[in-house]
């Protein structure tokens, strides 16, 4: 599966396109990771926790919209855009979709 | 005697503050300076490699696939500068000490996105773009503390 996030995939031509797939997941932090942050947050600095919390979900969210694509028929999703918001607090949307299409390799090479 | 141990408290309260204040000061600083020092360093040995927020191929480059890249970062702020925001508040102005926090989120997410095509054996990446998220207030102040969160991704394109 080809993910890009212009709205066309280098070096290909866009055959069929599918439709919007998306792709979603709401995570919240765990204490262990909130303690560790707190005692983090009186030095500053990264909080690693966080950013593998939030890459983790994001990949999630992700591969649930490439499976949408390939339930589709689709083999490359383009245009992929993310957002982001809280629910709740402690707690994260994480929201990723684009377009589901067939693309096919440049002949003309 | 009750008094005296009200004063005693309060007294205590404040000193523990100001600890925290001072270690959130003197680590903080340390380890900011150390994050830009590593971040210039990094700067510099990426910065022959090419990064545009445009949609389009660049010209002069034929390439033949594309992928996704991203790098993404948490960062908080010491407790020196959260104690500093909040008296900003009062008369307003920039906060120039939450600028160079986030300043410090976007290179470091944006750094993280090039390694990750560099590592890929992408030519250049385009279509960058920066996200914030708010999983424990975006840049805010969220129960006494403050951090930025960023997510910056694009396309890499390889020939």
């Amino acid at each position: 599966m080809i993910v890009v996030n212009t709205e066309h995939v280098p070096g290909h031509d866009i055959v069929e396109l599918k439709g919007l797939v998306q792709g979603n997941t709401i995570r919240a932090k765990h204490l262990g990771r909130d303690i560790g942050a707190s005692l983090k947050n009186l030095v500053g600095g990264e909080l690693t926790g966080y950013t593998e919390l939030l890459t983790e979900s994001r990949r999630q969210a992700m591969e649930r919209m490439m499976q949408q694509a390939s339930q589709l028929g689709a083999n490359a999703i383009l245009n992929v855009r993310f957002t982001t918001s809280s629910v709740a607090a402690g707690a994260a949307e994480l929201y990723a979709y684009g377009t589901a299409v067939v693309v096919a390799p440049k002949l003309n090479r | 005697m009750e008094g005296l141990f009200d004063v005693l408290f309060s007294f205590s309260g404040i000193l523990f503050l100001v600890a925290l204040i001072g270690i959130g000061y003197l680590v903080g600083s340390g380890r900011e300076r150390r994050h830009f020092s590593d971040l210039e360093e990094r700067d510099r040995r990426h910065a022959d490699f090419p990064v545009y927020d445009i949609d389009f191929i660049p010209p002069g480059m034929i390439p033949t696939n594309g992928e996704l890249v991203m790098g993404q970062v948490v960062i908080a702020a010491d407790y020196f500068k959260t104690f500093l925001s909040s008296w900003r508040t009062l008369v307003g102005g920039e906060m120039k000490s939450f600028v160079r926090m986030t300043e410090r989120g976007k290179a470091e997410a944006r750094l993280r996105m090039i390694e990750e095509a560099r590592g890929k054996g992408a030519r250049a990446v385009i279509n960058v773009r920066f996200e914030t998220s708010e999983i424990g207030g975006n840049v805010q102040v969220n129960q006494g503390r403050a951090m930025s969160e960023v997510l910056c991704y694009g396309t890499a394109i390889f020939d």
